[in-house]
């Protein structure tokens, strides 16, 4: 369940505009946030919020490329895939690397539920490619090394 | 030394403030537009369209022409969208923008938001520019407390309230129709006009999209006048400076701000400091992951809209992708088919059945089970993308025709080796201008 003190918060929000579909996404970000990812509880929590169909939900849902209708680790590793990135040197190796290292495949999560990793598509980060975002920090000009030492200091924060 | 406009307050690692961007002339333009009425909203349009400032945002439209499309009589609110749903693969420019000089982006809005008389104005802006979206809350503010942006601007009575707008992430919300279905919280399919956003648009109001570094260049227009602006570009048709995103196999990937119409062979030699050590300049994109892939023989085009497509290419949004002799151009084609099946919206046929089709024709060819037929099946499809809603799918075939057209003979050459002669550096070979 959503805290008391959320709800309140977000119904006076939508009170205050005139037109609360226009702050879905928002909400869903929000709510998805308080799940770990877009469960089907969270996605009708949204509904009920918004006074909107859950399928209308499910389709905003299942467009936008951070929506996560199944579960996802703590920290959400977007490794970009597009074409500046891919054809840096050693792109393939890399990314047998970070698999390697977090011991899962691309879309897969780890056990400790601490880290998923998905591709996504270009990130705006081209100069400084390799990149990739987790969470909503972007790491460019990534390396083997770099890559694990950002993988230790998010295991040692928790 | 070409002189720099848009990226002149631009510092190591941090914004340029309210006071640096004023310093260089920044809010001049708006506080005469505001508090003298000079020039009036009429006046802002004409001098744009004089100026001949094309939309920067991929498509080179007149932003004079396109505001002139909002009826004198339009019905209020009317809005401003500043569209900064930069995700074309390759193009960073708006990114720096924000970050270099918020303030400038901030008035260039409101100045188009009364060149049209819109009151309120929306930044749209991708997820993956949380730290930019951030940064422009925080400056809206400063704007706001200093009487530039908001209620009664400067005291003259009139309003401009900026909004910023945080997507979750779909490059089809790049599309002016599909992003205003987005900010209306539905899913961002794009519509096809008429009726035209600027008639009826967000909400049903007349609303004008226009891209972040076109809006950037707004007020230096409005300050220093249209004949200044053209005579910035080095050729005759072209108006003002652009700034390039240069990225792949050069050794300084990143953003310059050069004059419009400067020779493609400049600005990567030159400014993006040649190409890597071992790599010599095969093909590059020259506007971003929509527009037609150019063989290295044509660096000498200037990239101006106009010189671009006399030789048949498009500037798009500036964004300059370089690929060395050791790129095999099928891998590229098929990576950028890749990301254009991905996102698209899967509204209409052609795009959500057509792209998949090309994308595992090309793949069959890099794995060496290529057809000498497939070469016309994809030319074929490709030419059925014009029947789709919006530019997307014709942008997402663009390289694909150009490698089949430009590159023929890399194609063949998958086809008859039954694999690609790139892989494990077999080959260098540069198959450019063995055109069909």
């Amino acid at each position: 369940m959503l805290p008391e003190t959320y709800i309140n918060e977000v119904e006076k929000r939508l009170r205050r505009t005139g037109r609360p579909r226009e702050m879905v996404i928002d909400v869903m970000l929000e709510v998805q946030q308080f799940y770990g990812w877009f469960s089907d509880e969270a996605l009708e929590q949204t509904a009920r919020l918004l006074n909107m169909n859950p399928l209308e939900i499910e389709e905003l849902a299942t467009f936008y490329n951070y929506i996560y209708r199944q579960p996802v680790g703590k920290y959400v590793i977007h490794v970009c895939d597009s074409v500046i990135c891919w054809m840096t040197d050693g792109y393939g190796s890399f990314v047998e690397h970070m698999q390697e290292k977090l011991g899962i495949r691309m879309g897969q999560t780890t056990d400790d539920g601490m880290f998923t990793l998905l591709p996504v598509c270009c990130l705006g980060y081209c100069d400084l490619a390799p990149a990739l975002m987790i969470n909503q920090t972007v790491y460019g000009r990534l390396t083997l090394e770099k890559f694990d030492q950002i993988i230790e200091d998010l295991r040692r924060e928790k | 030394m070409h002189p720099r406009v848009l990226l002149k307050n631009r510092k190591s690692g941090r914004i340029a403030t309210i006071d640096e961007y004023r310093q260089s002339g920044g809010y001049q333009a708006l506080e005469n537009a505001f508090v003298k009425n000079d020039p009036p909203p009429g006046d802002i349009r004409e001098i744009l369209l004089e100026a001949r400032l094309l939309g920067r945002g991929g498509a080179g439209f007149p932003i004079g022409k396109k505001m002139a499309t909002v009826p004198d009589n339009a019905p209020h609110p009317r809005y401003l969208v500043c569209n900064a749903d930069e995700m074309e693969p390759g193009t960073f420019k708006d990114r720096v923008l924000i970050h270099a000089d918020p303030h400038q982006l901030i008035e260039g809005i409101v100045l188009a938001a009364r060149a049209i008389e819109a009151e309120i104005a929306v930044i749209f802006i991708r997820r993956e520019y949380e730290n930019a979206a951030r940064i422009l809350e925080r400056e809206i503010q400063v704007a706001r407390e200093a009487g530039l942006a908001g209620k009664n601007i400067l005291g003259s009575g009139r309003d401009c309230e900026l909004i910023v707008h945080r997507s979750a992430g779909r490059y089809i919300c790049g599309e002016g129709t599909a992003l205003i279905n987005a900010l209306e919280g539905k899913r961002a399919n794009p519509k096809r006009p008429p009726p035209y956003p600027t008639t009826s648009g967000l909400w049903q109001q007349p609303t004008e999209v226009q891209n972040v570094e076109t809006l950037c260049c707004v007020p230096h227009v409005i300050s220093k006048g249209a004949p200044w602006f053209r005579s910035l570009a080095l050729t005759e048709s072209g108006a003002g400076t652009k700034v390039f995103s240069v990225s792949g196999r050069v050794n300084h990937p990143g953003c310059f701000e050069l004059p419009m119409g400067i020779r493609l062979s400049e600005l990567i030699e030159e400014h993006a400091g040649g190409m890597i050590p071992g790599s010599r300049l095969k093909a590059c994109m020259p506007g971003g992951a929509s527009t037609r892939i150019m063989p290295g023989s044509m660096c000498h085009v200037r990239l101006d809209y106009d010189d671009m497509e006399q030789n048949g290419y498009r500037l798009g949004t500036g964004a300059i992708m370089v690929f060395d002799h050791k790129t095999c151009l099928v891998q590229v084609a098929a990576n950028l088919m890749t990301f254009f099946v991905r996102e698209s919206c899967g509204w209409c046929t052609p795009c959500r059945e057509g792209l998949p089709y090309i994308l595992d024709l090309l793949n069959r060819i890099e794995a060496g089970q290529g057809r000498a037929e497939y070469i016309e099946m994809i030319r074929k499809m490709c030419g059925h993308m014009k029947y789709s809603y919006c530019a997307f799918a014709p942008g997402a075939v663009a390289p694909v025709q150009g490698l089949i057209e430009d590159f023929y003979a890399e194609v063949t050459a998958h086809i008859e080796n039954q694999g690609c002669p790139f892989k494990d550096g077999q080959s260098d070979k540069n198959y450019a201008g063995s055109h069909y």
